[in-house]
């Protein structure tokens, strides 16, 4: 991560700080690796033909990485600084940068490296690791091609001789390229890097003459490679060519190159419109031709040559003809050439693109000079090759495979300009470096085929809001100082300029691959390969759980000034604020000016219950608990004087117990809530405070200012989520969540595909774990049968025995790469290891968790006969339990085990003070080895597993989780209190959504009737329990202990239900017109709403008051049910519902619409102010005071229903028997709100329905399958193995005097009145430690964490001083 | 998160605050250590449902007793914390060797040393 060149935004934060492309999502994330952020390969790298990580080095050399870019570089091409100067850069064409400005200068970036590393001096080396070979390869010839073939060859530990016609070497890149443009001592330095790897290079010999393949091979060469180039010209084939003063361009260059004096007159005609034609007209002028005029067949825009090329020519006052096709020379009577006449040329291609001129010689013109210099094109010196029998292709080049390059000869490759025709440098280190690789597969008679052809496909980011920057110009040459010179015309970037540069890059690929992670990781973990695969499974089910994304607000930035002003951020940016590990660190400061914020706005429903601006209509369900956690924690953060309001429609804090955090909220933590609707926000622009303006209660504008708002925003499915439903041929609801039925809440409309979480619907997370459980239930129950048919298990030798050996102690200090020892002194700490007493053995491993140091630690253990293992490495949190598994494959106990935590509390946190980090880290290592000397072998107790479940209560939930039970092959006892099952569910007729709940009630007890594997006993009652988890025994009491049945079981489902209140106010019970919810939905169901003209509700009966503070969650919606049912049958009739807050949550949101549509008049009452009723013979007289009118409102009622709240049956009886743990209002406590939703305390005992707390059927429904599901985690193994971290007494020194029996806070440690002991069941302790400390005679130990365990630990800390 | 904090400060695993006896808090002290904290997690979020109320007593009751012994009772702490508040953990660090510093090494260190070179 510190080495990476590449910063972007980090999404974890919500785009508030940066990450690098290689990271760890976040600290605690799971898997904890690393991953690299790759979109793909950028277009300058693909479009090279060399493929050069161009990206990389851009990047390396922002961060003033220099010699690291050159060594990437020169990974690719050996050639930075040629290619710096002359190469045709294919590379800026496709550049992103293009869609925004300009090119970035790629080739003027690695020619500054170049320059670079030339102004030090001292070239880079390629360093070769291969092994130094015995076979030899021959190049024959040292141009680009034939020196890149040599420079990788050469890194493979090959001996490279490369033979050169010419007296230098170079090839065209010294005799075809001028001076002006490529400096010689520039060739020549990179020449000599490939010198200095240990090539060879012979001048002067040549090939077809000196050397023949018969020669070659007879030195022992094992491969040749033709690179010999196009160092002839083309003629025109025109009258009088042969004159004098008519010469050809490619002699001229290689002539003039070579410094051979050349004559030529004043005027001079150049014929061609190439590269090498421009370079002719300009080296002419150099030499001294005062007229140059430059003559070709195409338009301007058609020459061949680069525009930068022919804007240079015409800078250097060569006059450009075009269009002009050379019909003969003109002689003077000397035989000396005087000028050339040309025909038109009306077209050079023909339809097809081909090269196919066609001429007007009726409009022909005379051009007079004294040296015509034809520059039409190369051909290849053919002498003595063909003679050879090396094969020769029809435009007269070299003949060779178009992939490996290897001729009809074998042992012989071709490449280069001979192979296929001129083309530039770049061209020819591509095609060097893959004939490297086919004769270094040649020579291992490897395929030279195999995966060869790459596909070069690139990736080009978004540039919609890009920044334009101007590319920086290169400073050149001023086109006077060119003349009659050879100085080199490009001054080149300095230093800042490169980087000015450098930073325009768009970082396309994000990963720039300039593989410094692959150096920087000594594991060797990074492998910039990887590719995705597409793999097939076979499953027998499919889990949905792809949830959800926070609205983006972006869209209603004028309304929310939403990125326009910093200070308005959304919920989760705010979060990342607010978290300790985020970008502030948990310093609470606003962007705008990083000042502590005074006062902060929260404004609900961003995203959510919104028709008109951004079409989610549902409600998130979430966002009111969590803007009121985020305003009790901000308020934490700032000391408590921080000023917070939430703005909000009705808060909905309908959750288990979340009430009673809205309550403490509001009223202690003076959090203010603002029942408002908001009308706009506006900036104070010296401040950047923002003016909230917003209509009350009573619809009064009011107006305030804030120095932060945060928007609360909803939660969405995202696009690709739609994608795979619509792949997977699911059906999606109309809010683009999962279509499912109330009685089956986590199956989709495919049959085995199933559904959790937010794609399911908006929830938070309790109902998200217990939803992805209920899924896995169904899930599981579809492929039951193959339960642990996958599974390995793992073979452990006998146990050593230990007792009354002496300790052996080996210590392994561990390196973690650099990460400990790059602070710590790791072989001072192994040293210091050494001399501790008990210490037989110590070694230090650069990764000691690695694999391979296993497999060490395994044979020391053996060899040195080890009897305790200390590793002084990272966190036994993350690492222990691996290490442990390493001393149990050898027969060692596991908790013969120590570690010294010398990385995570030692290398990282003192990383600036390294010496007494060494000193830390030994003082970590002695209390270990101190420790380690006191650790005994211990036994985990192993229980076995009755495979049974007891089911308590017949309702939906106990019934739907006792057939998931059996579904899944196991079989369950139900039991339930009344004579018939069913439950709550037998009074209530349909869900909201219109679900048929009678007929689905038959159905079930169908199913559980017809269920083998169901025993169900009626009019049952639980009266004794006893056991722990795998192994209850409860004894059952049926018909009022008519019959007793014991049963033993492995584990408990308690659904035991709950019941609607039974009101006391509102004179239900005295006036027959006050009836419940419950009651109305009866009475709609038999007499209709036909009689009824005028029906008031009055809401949170029983719920949100001093004696039952939560909510009852299901209200709202029984109310909003009923009132649409009384429309639907008598649309006449008035309907008022008297509320507090309207808590259709999630998608029930739609039927509050859809009432308040139909007419049914919601007014809010205040909680001091409840509405008061009175009877009179017309009919129940309601008052209650209307917030807008602000007066009271008094309506006349034919029938008053009181949605009365929902209360727990039953649960003090059972919790007393089996001792489970129930909250102030009854309902039973799970082990985890979050974590383990669907657990108890007790081990082995599972709860769903609404004993857990009030809830919706298909809520229910899920949270039974969930219950099954976590149920089944257990029965399906056959035995459980404990911790053998127990407490355990020393009964003879044990007092009994109970303090143990009263501080347990599992109620674990009893007094056995037949053996007169006090008794600890290891199945049933916890391992918390704490009778072990109130002990008062320290009978009491616990396991691992003895007393002496601990207190040798701090002697041996304090031993070394302090 | 790799933040620094004072080298001097040195951890004894525990499975749960609940398990630190006042016993070990005193050989620390008896021992030469110039402070001592526990650090539990959150009140109201024990895992093992009151450990960390337990030893806020415990250390409560050290204080007294060090203070009886003549020794600043103020050299005991109790801190609370998330497992997720590196920064915090970083902080209280800081804060107990500050405090520490001020106070002074512990005074029963010179008695063991004398008690050593006698």
């Amino acid at each position: 991560m510190k080495v990476c060149p590449i910063s972007l935004p980090n999404e974890y934060d919500e785009g508030l700080s940066e990450r690098k492309a290689i990271f760890k999502q976040y600290p605690q994330a799971i898997p904890g690796a690393f991953g690299i952020t790759k979109t793909g390969t950028a277009p300058c790298k693909a479009t090279c033909p060399a493929h050069v990580s161009i990206q990389g080095y851009i990047a390396l050399i922002n961060e003033g990485k220099y010699d690291e870019a050159l060594k990437l570089f020169k990974q690719d091409h050996p050639f930075p600084g040629i290619c710096g100067r002359v190469c045709h850069h294919p590379c800026e064409g496709e550049c992103t940068r293009n869609e925004v400005d300009q090119p970035l200068a790629i080739r003027e970036l690695h020619r500054f490296l170049a320059d670079y590393e030339r102004g030090r001096g001292e070239y880079h080396v390629p360093e070769i690791t291969a092994e130094k070979r015995d076979e030899k390869v021959a190049i024959i010839g040292s141009g680009p091609a034939g020196l890149t073939t040599a420079y990788y060859l050469l890194q493979e530990g090959y001996q490279v001789t490369i033979f050169e016609k010419l007296p230098e070497p170079g090839g065209m890149m010294r005799v075809g390229i001028p001076e002006y443009r490529l400096p010689r001592d520039i060739l020549a330095g990179e020449i000599q890097v490939i010198e200095k790897m240990g090539a060879e290079i012979k001048c002067g010999v040549t090939f077809g003459k000196d050397i023949t393949l018969d020669s070659l091979k007879k030195d022992g060469y094992s491969a040749v490679y033709m690179a010999i180039g196009l160092h002839g010209g083309r003629n025109l084939g025109v009258e009088n060519e042969d004159a004098e003063g008519v010469l050809q361009g490619v002699d001229f260059l290689r002539d003039a190159a070579m410094g051979k004096k050349v004559e030529i007159g004043k005027d001079v005609i150049v014929v061609g419109g190439g590269n090498v034609a421009i370079d002719v007209a300009l080296t002419a002028k150099r030499l001294g031709a005062e007229n140059v005029t430059l003559i070709c067949l195409e338009r301007r825009e058609e020459m061949p040559a680069w525009e930068h090329e022919i804007e240079e020519a015409l800078e250097g006052e060569i006059k450009i003809v075009n269009s002009f096709g050379p019909k003969n020379f003109f002689i003077d009577k000397n035989k000396k050439v005087s000028g050339i006449e040309f025909k038109t040329c009306t077209a050079v291609f023909d339809e097809e693109g081909r090269f196919s001129p066609q001429y007007d010689e009726d409009v022909c013109q005379p051009f007079f000079g004294d040296t015509i210099i034809i520059s039409i094109g190369q051909s290849t010196n053919l002498e003595g090759i063909k003679e050879q029998g090396i094969a020769v292709s029809r435009p007269g080049g070299l003949e060779a495979d178009p992939v490996t390059f290897q001729t009809p000869i074998e042992w012989v490759f071709a490449g280069g300009d001979a192979y296929y025709g001129p083309k530039s440098v770049v061209d020819a280190v591509w095609c060097g470096k893959e004939a490297a690789e086919s004769i270094h597969r040649y020579i291992n008679g490897m395929d030279l085929k195999e995966g060869r052809e790459q596909n070069w496909e690139y990736v080009k980011p978004d540039v919609f809001d890009e920044v334009k920057k101007d590319r920086v110009k290169v400073r050149c040459l001023n086109p006077e100082g060119r003349e009659c010179n050879f100085l080199e015309v490009s001054y080149g970037y300095n230093e800042e300029e490169a980087k000015i540069e450098a930073d325009r890059c768009l970082k396309c690929g994000v990963c720039s691959e300039c593989y410094q992670c692959v150096e920087a990781c000594l594991a060797e973990a990074v492998d910039h390969e990887q590719k995705p695969e597409t793999k097939e499974i076979n499953i027998g089910s499919v889990i949905l759980s792809s949830g959800a994304k926070p609205y983006d607000p972006e869209p209603l930035e004028n309304l929310y000034l939403y990125k326009k002003n910093p200070n308005v951020m959304t919920s989760l940016e705010f979060e990342r604020i607010l978290s300790a590990s985020g970008p502030t660190m948990g310093h609470l400061v606003r962007p705008s000016d990083h000042k502590e914020p005074e006062k902060i706005a929260w404004l609900q429903c961003v995203g959510s219950r919104d028709t008109n601006k951004c079409g989610n209509t549902y409600c998130s369900s979430v966002c009111c608990m969590y803007a009121i956690k985020d305003a009790m924690i901000a308020k934490e953060h700032s000391g408590g004087n921080l000023d917070c309001s939430i703005f909000y429609m009705d808060i909905r804090s309908f959750g288990k117990d979340y009430e009673l955090y809205y309550n403490r909220a509001r009223d202690r933590e003076q959090i203010r809530f603002v029942k408002s609707r908001i009308h706009s926000i506006t900036e104070d622009p010296e401040t950047r405070d923002l003016i909230l303006k917003y209509a009350d209660e009573t619809g009064a504008m009011q107006e305030e200012t804030f120095n932060m708002v945060v928007l609360s925003v909803g939660l969405e499915v995202p696009d690709s989520s739609l994608e795979m439903a619509k792949r997977l041929g699911i059906e999606i609801n109309k809010h683009k969540f999962v279509e499912t039925d109330p009685f089956t809440p986590v199956a989709s409309s495919r049959k085995g595909v199933y559904t959790c979480g937010i794609f399911q619907g908006p929830k938070d997370i309790p109902a998200s774990v217990t939803e992805a459980s209920a899924a896995a239930s169904l899930a599981g129950a579809e492929i039951a049968e193959a339960r642990g048919t996958d599974i390995k298990t793992i073979e452990l030798p006998d146990e050593i025995d230990i007792e009354g050996q002496e300790p052996r102690i080996g210590v392994f200090v561990c390196n973690c790469g650099i990460n400990i020892a790059g602070v710590v002194d790791v072989p001072a700490v192994q040293d210091y290891a050494e001399k501790l007493p008990g210490v037989v053995f110590t070694a230090n491993n650069l990764f000691t968790c690695s694999q391979d140091t296993q497999e060490i630690i395994k044979e020391k253990i053996k060899e040195e006969k080890l009897n305790r293992v200390v590793v002084a490495s990272c966190s036994p949190k993350t690492h222990a339990p691996m290490f442990m598994e390493t001393l149990e494959a050898c027969g060692l106990n596991r908790y013969l085990f120590e570690m010294a935590n010398i990385r995570n509390q030692d290398s990282w946190v003192h990383a600036n003070n390294p010496e007494l980090a060494t000193e830390k880290a030994k003082d970590l290592v002695r209390m270990a080895v101190a420790r380690s000397v006191t650790l005994k072998p211990l036994r985990g107790k192993v229980i076995p597993v009755n495979k049974r479940a007891l089911v308590l209560g017949g309702g939906i939930a106990g019934m739907n989780a006792a057939l998931d039970l059996a579904k899944q092959g196991f079989e369950s006892t139900l039991i339930e209190k009344e004579g018939q099952l069913g439950g709550m569910a037998r009074k209530l007729y349909h869900t909201i959504e219109g679900g048929d709940i009678k007929a689905y009630l038959e159905k079930l007890n169908a199913r559980v009737a017809s269920e083998e594997k169901i025993e169900v006993l009626t009019n049952a009652a639980v009266v004794d329990f006893e056991g722990f988890q795998g192994n209850f025994a409860t004894r059952v009491d049926i018909n009022g202990g008519e019959d007793t049945r014991e049963i033993n079981h492995g584990v408990i489902i308690v659904a035991t239900g709950a019941r609607e209140y039974t009101p006391k106010e509102f004179l239900y019970g005295e006036d027959k017109r006050v009836v419940t919810q419950v009651e109305l939905g009866d009475r709609l169901a038999q007499q209709g709403a036909a009689d009824l003209e005028t029906v008031v509700m009055i809401q949170c009966v029983g719920s949100r008051n001093e004696e039952r503070p939560n909510c009852s969650k299901i209200c709202c919606q029984s109310a909003v049910k009923n009132a649409l049912d009384i429309k639907k049958q008598n649309p006449d009739a008035q309907v008022f519902i008297l509320y507090r807050d309207i808590r259709t949550y999630g998608l029930l949101e739609d039927y509050y619409t859809e009432a308040r549509k139909q007419g049914v008049i919601f007014i809010r009452f205040d909680r001091d102010n409840p509405p008061t009723v009175g009877a009179s013979d017309d009919g129940v007289l309601v008052t209650v005071k209307d917030h807008v009118l602000q007066r009271n409102i008094e309506i006349g009622a034919d029938l008053l229903t009181l949605s009365a709240g929902v209360y727990p049956s039953d649960t003090e009886d059972v919790s007393n028997v089996m001792k489970l743990n129930r909250n102030s209002e009854g309902y039973f406590i799970e082990a985890h709100v979050k974590l383990r939703p669907v657990d108890m305390g007790t081990d082995g005992v599972f709860l769903c329905g609404t004993a857990h707390g009030p809830k919706l059927v298909s809520e229910t429904i899920a949270q039974a399958n969930a219950a099954a599901s976590r149920a089944v985690t257990f029965l399906s193994k056959d035995e459980i193995k404990l911790s053998a971290i127990k407490a355990h007494v020393d009964t003879d020194h044990c007092v009994k005097c109970l303090t143990c029996v009263r501080s347990c806070p599992f109620e674990v440690p009893v007094f056995n009145v037949a053996t007169g002991e006090v008794e600890i069941d290891p199945a049933l302790c916890q391992g918390c430690g704490v009778c072990a400390c109130v002990c008062p005679r320290q009978t009491i130990q616990l396991n691992y964490y003895e007393d002496d365990q601990i207190m040798c630990n701090i002697d041996a800390l304090l031993a070394g001083g302090i | 998160m790799r933040l620094d904090y004072p080298t001097n400060v040195k951890i004894i695993r525990v499975p749960c605050t609940g398990k630190v006896d006042v016993m070990h808090m005193l050989r620390c002290f008896q021992k030469g250590a110039d402070g001592v904290y526990c650090v539990g997690c959150l009140e109201g979020t024990c895992h093992y449902n009151e450990g960390n109320i337990r030893a806020r007593e415990r250390v409560g009751h050290v204080k007294n007793l060090l203070e009886e012994i003549g020794i600043e009772a103020d050299r005991v702490r109790m801190y609370n914390l998330s497992s997720g508040e590196g920064p915090t953990f970083a902080a209280y660090a800081k804060e107990m060797t500050e405090h520490i510093k001020a106070l002074g090494p512990n005074p029963l260190k010179e008695k063991l040393k004398k008690a050593a070179s006698a």
